[in-house]
């Protein structure tokens, strides 16, 4: 693509030229991005991939409605549903039951089907903004780098091959340790969601940064870019109107692939007990608790997993159904 | 190429000083900024200010962090004594540190767990280059048939299943359900077979899942240099079909491989912590997994240390390889 984006004339110029042997069609223009999205309006994988993407999307936003609808309160208490004596949910399955969706929480007999769907709203909710932080982060200063080349860059990619050297998850674990309990004016499972958000993704801008960078670095040597310099353009307009525009692609592709990624570290530090804060709910904290109990009770550790393989493929799908249709050497 | 080696290794030592100086950065500033008091993190909460008093002499936290770190990179090679509060712990070359929770120094634990990290991840690693790319190969060639759809299929949900879940489930099928393995550590010098035994369910959990991600970069770049100019020539003069695959295809698909291997293997020695969790094995994540509920900072300080030097040495290795592997590799 090396028309800018919101400038559709060379597609349109494209489109006259193919054209022009062909009497008398009527001539349309389509920008790259309508192209993508014939592309993956075609791709039934993806798109059902999207639809699951957007039905969590759904699910995390009217969480309390739904779980006013068909569930218990996430943090309500049920003991009468578990066999006091091994402390296991009285009932086949997990206690799976009209009542309890999908069964309930051993030792406590908190409704499992209201805790995995308050446990998507974390999940995302981390999820897409540590993606933010990353992405825009790794675009500015991947950008920077390209762009100005010399010193700048050294610097910035020895930061970025050092970030990308730290052993991440153990990192990670270690600041939320060190983390207090309140701070900034919030406490309690804000303060952790925030610095789970800053610190995903703060580990993840290299990773974009990289691309970028690598995309700057050839895109810079365009005449478009030559075209804008000679006319007295500044190096901000150059950068933000100029090369932003051609990176959207690439960024867009990489946000959606970094989401699932993101879904599984916050699940991941969550299972290692470095996530929000109980009694919050979220999915890889069910699993952890599911180590000591899945051999009297497998569902509780199902439920959880399945939540989060559903929503990584899903994601995945989309993604994967994205970088095809926005890649422009695939077939129209 | 000996010029070369000399200035990576000097790179790789500048590398590992920076993160060593970022890792102490991070815990010396934040209970800085939160108000905590530093000495009183390296101790157990019911200590009594004159052991809190004797810790800070110990470690010299009244001093600045760039006296801390000297002392901590001198230490590394001589060997230090710790003294404060009226007594004197040494601590011998190499010395990684000191831990005061458990009255112990670093180095013979790292020693301790770092084989049973080798061993998970040597072994994983063999399963999964096995498995993911011949999987990946296969599917490239018979691209679109039955066969490479459904290892696909399989292959993208392998990679949005996180480790914990598989892990917990294949433990309740295997070990719980079928009793087919338990799930014990032993070292190899034991018993060889107990070894073997108590490590093929993390193996094979581990393996499916980089498996998974293999299988789908090697078939990406299997696909792509099928289409290039010299495989037809290679074709076009006569070669059989295994000849061209095995030789010529081979060689250059390996190189983005190897690239991905040096990162993965580097980055399992630190980032194995989920997988050690799982399956409750001793090694080096599950010891950084327990220093931070501990708060035992010199172990993690420790372990990170170990973690980030095997990324950096991996990655070293492997652009070393790359001049024995692909021919267009110039080192210089």
């Amino acid at each position: 693509m090396t028309a800018p984006l919101h400038d559709t004339s060379a597609a349109e110029t494209a489109a006259v030229d193919v054209a022009a042997g062909v009497p008398a069609k009527a001539i349309e223009g389509r920008s790259p991005w309508r192209i993508a999205w014939i592309r993956l309006k075609r791709d039934k994988v993806a798109l059902s991939g999207g639809v699951v993407v957007l039905l969590l999307i759904l699910v995390a936003i009217f969480a309390p409605l739904i779980v006013s609808v068909f569930g218990h309160p996430p943090n309500e208490f049920h003991e009468e549903t578990i066999d006091p004596l091994f402390s296991t949910p009285k009932g086949d399955w997990g206690g799976i039951s009209g009542d309890f969706l999908f069964g309930v929480e051993p030792g406590n007999g908190r409704d499992v089907f209201s805790r995995v769907v308050y446990g998507a709203r974390i999940s995302l909710l981390v999820a897409f903004l540590s993606a933010v932080v990353a992405v825009v982060v790794g675009t500015v200063v991947g950008i920077v780098a390209g762009y100005f080349g010399g010193w700048v860059d050294a610097v910035i990619s020895r930061v970025m091959d050092l970030l990308l050297a730290f052993p991440q998850l153990l990192f990670i674990i270690a600041l939320v340790s060190v983390v207090p309990n309140s701070l900034w004016g919030m406490s309690g499972s804000g303060v952790r969601m925030a610095v789970l958000i800053v610190v995903i993704g703060f580990f993840g801008w290299p990773y974009v940064g990289r691309i970028v960078r690598g995309q700057t670095l050839s895109l810079r040597e365009r005449e478009y870019v030559e075209a804008a310099r000679s006319l007295g353009a500044g190096q901000l307009y150059i950068l933000f109107r100029e090369l932003l525009p051609n990176l959207v692609a690439p960024i867009t592709v990489y946000a959606t692939l970094m989401i699932p990624t993101n879904v599984l570290t916050e699940a991941a530090l969550s299972f290692l007990g470095a996530g929000v804060k109980p009694p919050t709910a979220s999915w890889g904290q069910m699993l952890s608790k599911a180590v000591s109990t899945y051999e009297s009770d497998p569902m509780f550790m199902i439920i959880p997993g399945l939540a989060i393989f559903i929503t990584v493929l899903a994601f995945n799908l989309f993604g994967d159904g994205v970088r095809d249709a926005l890649d422009p050497k695939g077939s129209r | 190429m000996f010029a070369y080696i000399v200035r990576r290794l000097i790179a790789v030592i500048v590398m590992l000083l920076v993160v060593t100086l970022v890792t102490f950065g991070i815990f010396f500033a934040i209970p800085k900024l939160t108000g905590a008091d530093p000495a009183a993190l390296y101790v157990g909460k019911q200590a009594d200010p004159a052991t809190i008093e004797g810790i800070r002499q110990k470690l010299g936290l009244g001093e600045p962090i760039l006296v801390q770190f000297w002392d901590f990179v001198t230490g590394i090679f001589a060997g230090r004594d710790y003294t404060g509060g009226g007594t004197t712990v040494r601590c011998d070359a190499p010395c990684f540190g000191y831990s005061f929770r458990n009255e112990q120094p670093i180095w013979p634990v790292l020693q301790d767990r770092l084989p049973v990290t080798l061993s998970l991840a040597a072994g994983a690693c063999v399963l999964w280059l096995l498995g993911g790319v011949t999987t990946g190969i296969v599917s490239a060639l018979k691209r679109g048939s039955v066969w490479d759809r459904a290892a696909m299929t399989i292959a993208l949900s392998g990679v949005s299943l996180p480790i914990y879940f598989t892990g917990l489930l294949s433990l309740a099928i295997f070990s719980y359900g079928l009793g087919w393995v338990n799930g014990e550590y032993v070292e190899f010098a034991v018993d060889p077979a107990a070894w073997f035994g108590g490590l093929i369910l993390p193996w094979v959990t581990l393996a499916f899942l980089y498996a998974a991600m293999y299988a789908r970069l090697t078939r990406a770049t299997m696909l792509e240099i099928l289409g290039e100019d010299y495989i037809r020539t290679a074709r076009a003069k006569g070669l059989r079909e295994p000849v061209v695959i095995g030789k010529h295809a081979m060689r250059s698909t390996m190189t983005p491989i190897l690239t991905i291997l040096g990162m993965d293997l580097g980055a399992l020695v630190g980032g194995a912590i989920l997988t050690e969790t799982t399956f409750n094995l001793p090694g080096l994540g599950q010891a950084a997994v327990k220093a931070i509920s501990d708060r035992d900072l010199p172990l993690i300080l420790g372990v990170t240390l170990i973690a980030a030097a095997a990324v950096v040495v991996a990655n070293l290795v492997v652009d070393l390889l790359y001049a024995v592997i692909d021919p267009r590799v110039r080192l210089s």
